[in-house]
């Protein structure tokens, strides 16, 4: 433990303050550069939010967090409720979580798949339904790699979600529901006014690790979209690893990493704080 | 070990079963309104979707690539053969998977059973013996769970080409361990804390060892957690593709994770071939949680539940 994980965490720390090669103390600068200096030069600089933030990956992570976090809470949840009483359902609840048990490479390769030009149930269904002019290999292009990238994680990660909200559900008590429907309320009411708010502990938890999930993103765009075209669907941990490992610079790739494990720790420290008060 | 693979087979066929079981629907109906056909219909239309990705890539690995070049549903001709698995399992175009799939498990079952050993020990005396340090110790080891790989893989690629560990699974082996302990230990504690502490004060009484009550009291007690342990460390551990990326880089040690964009290729892709190959890397983890689906749901959810 001490050797593979709090050694390096601190020499991590340590090599994010030094300059490539020479390895001189060079403070903050490689953080200045990962921030605010590093401009990729195959990004179009005209696309604003690219050109007047440089921080082009972290801003990724965050859209990602936007996109993704909300609709795989609403997924899940949806989910977990509805399959709950349909026949069939655990086989569903199974297809469904497969995505989060085959490797994230694999779902990498399922869903540019299905966002190829030819080859594509998107671009096949897009054809049938008349606007087949869209049809186009969606990960492969600037404007559309990110989003094409964050619904495939959305498809692969509401399993997850589904899955920890049905433990959620176990634990009402049947017996709420009973006297909500003697009482005559309505599903609408009794999903809003039982099932929500009894799930609220099950949603923090649910909400913490998906955007533990979305920051340490990484298989999934090295094999859908490669960070690119361009570094348009970059993110924080593929940044880390090309800066350091393809750029052979340690010193900006340890100090994205730095960046991304005070997030990390910043959404779990607001976890352990929230689940104490709980 | 033909004993184990036998009993694991039948583990996979009792599950199959039970999931046929399953869709049998009962004779006795309740009765029918629209809403509850409205939400057979949304529950049948999510599992089509979630299921067209992975039937499109089965079909595809099981017909030729020109068949399917313009989509797997074009059923008009249809070839079956397997001449993708044989291209993927003796690497035409890049490192063979049978080699890859070999080096993955040499790494997983180890990389899994280690770390359960060492954490079962630590949280059992997490969760007996009481120190003034536990609770710090507590807090480290929730800190330690949500640390990204990224964060040490700089000075472990360092630490590793000095010792001359890269392109060796020792390292990678145990750099999965020290990753999978802080989990394990959390998982354990929690369990273990549950388990009525007094049938082991009777055998401490009766003159047994520490040692002894944990290894005839509280082990057989703990069988269903360390099933719920072995299914997750498995599947993390044969899944885990950046490790992996860094730390393996001959081309004839690399792990089964690291060949699949290997057959992206750089100019034309072969996606029956691409298919094929996914087909055998996903099938190992998918057995596993067919088989032990309970375990790896409820260790997963258990984890989450408690933070």
């Amino acid at each position: 433990m001490a050797i593979f994980v709090l050694y390096p965490i601190v020499d991590t720390v340590y090599v994010s303050f030094l300059s490539q090669g020479k390895g001189n103390f060079v403070g903050l600068e490689n953080y200045n550069y990962v921030l605010f200096q590093k401009v990729n030069p195959l990004i179009n600089t005209a696309n604003i939010l690219q050109g007047v933030f440089p921080m082009g990956a972290l801003i990724h992570n965050i859209i990602w967090i936007g996109i993704h976090l909300p609709l795989t809470i609403l997924f899940g949840m949806f989910f977990a409720v509805l399959l709950r009483d349909v026949k069939g359902g655990t086989i569903i609840k199974a297809i469904v979580f497969l995505g989060v048990v085959v490797p994230l490479v694999v779902g990498g390769v399922l869903f540019r798949y299905v966002f190829d030009k030819d080859a594509g149930v998107v671009n096949a269904a897009l054809r049938v339904i008349g606007l087949g002019d869209f049809a186009r290999d969606w990960t492969q292009f600037r404007d559309t790699s990110l989003f094409s990238v964050i619904l495939g994680s959305i498809w692969i990660w509401t399993g997850f979600a589904m899955i920890i909200y049905s433990a959620g559900l176990e634990g009402i008590p049947k017996e709420m529901y009973e006297a909500a429907s003697i009482d005559g309320a309505s599903r609408w009411k009794t999903f809003w006014r039982i099932t929500v708010p009894m799930l609220r502990s099950t949603t923090l938890v649910v909400v913490t690790l998906s955007i533990l999930w979305e920051l340490k993103i990484f298989d999934i765009v090295y094999v859908a979209t490669r960070g690119g075209p361009g570094g348009a669907s970059s993110v924080l941990a593929f940044d880390m690893y090309s800066e350091a490992f393809q750029a052979n610079n340690l010193g900006t790739g340890a100090a994205i990493a730095v960046i991304l494990t005070l997030m990390t720790f910043g959404v779990a420290a607001y976890l352990v704080n929230r689940m104490s008060k709980l | 070990m033909k004993a184990l693979i036998l009993a694991f087979l039948n583990r996979i066929k009792t599950s199959i079963r039970a999931f046929f079981n399953k869709i049998r629907l009962p004779t006795k109906k309740p009765k029918i309104t629209s809403s509850t056909i409205l939400a057979h219909v949304i529950a049948w239309v999510i599992a089509t979707i979630w299921l067209i990705p992975f039937l499109g890539v089965f079909i595809a690995s099981i017909r030729p690539l020109s068949e399917v070049r313009f989509g797997w549903w074009n059923l008009q001709p249809f070839t079956l053969n397997f001449n993708n698995y044989v291209d993927a399992w003796a690497g035409q175009t890049t490192s063979p998977l049978s080699t890859a799939m070999l080096n993955s498990l040499i790494v997983t079952i180890p990389a899994t059973f280690l770390p359960i050993i060492v954490s079962a020990l630590a949280a059992y005396s997490f969760a007996r013996f009481r120190s003034r340090t536990k609770d710090i110790l507590f807090l480290v080891l929730v800190l330690l769970q949500t640390i990204p790989q990224q964060m040490v893989i700089v000075p472990i690629y360092t630490l590793f080409s000095n010792l001359s560990l890269l392109n060796n699974y020792v390292g990678l082996i145990l750099l999965h361990t020290a990753f999978g302990l802080p989990w394990q230990v959390l998982f354990l504690r929690n369990f273990f804390s549950t388990l009525p502490i007094e049938v082991e004060e009777a055998a401490l009484v009766d003159g047994a060892s520490y040692f002894k009550i944990f290894r005839r009291i509280v082990l057989p007690l703990t069988l269903p957690a360390l099933a719920s342990l072995v299914s997750l460390q498995f599947v993390f551990v044969w899944n885990d593709f950046f490790f992996a990326l860094v730390t393996i880089l001959s081309p004839s040690a690399k792990l089964a994770p690291q060949i699949i964009p290997l057959l992206i290729g750089r100019y034309e892709l072969n996606f029956s071939l691409l298919a094929a190959g996914s087909v055998l890397v996903m099938i190992l983890p998918v057995a596993i949680y067919v088989a032990l689906q309970r375990y790896y749901v409820r260790g997963l959810t258990a984890g989450a539940v408690k933070g």
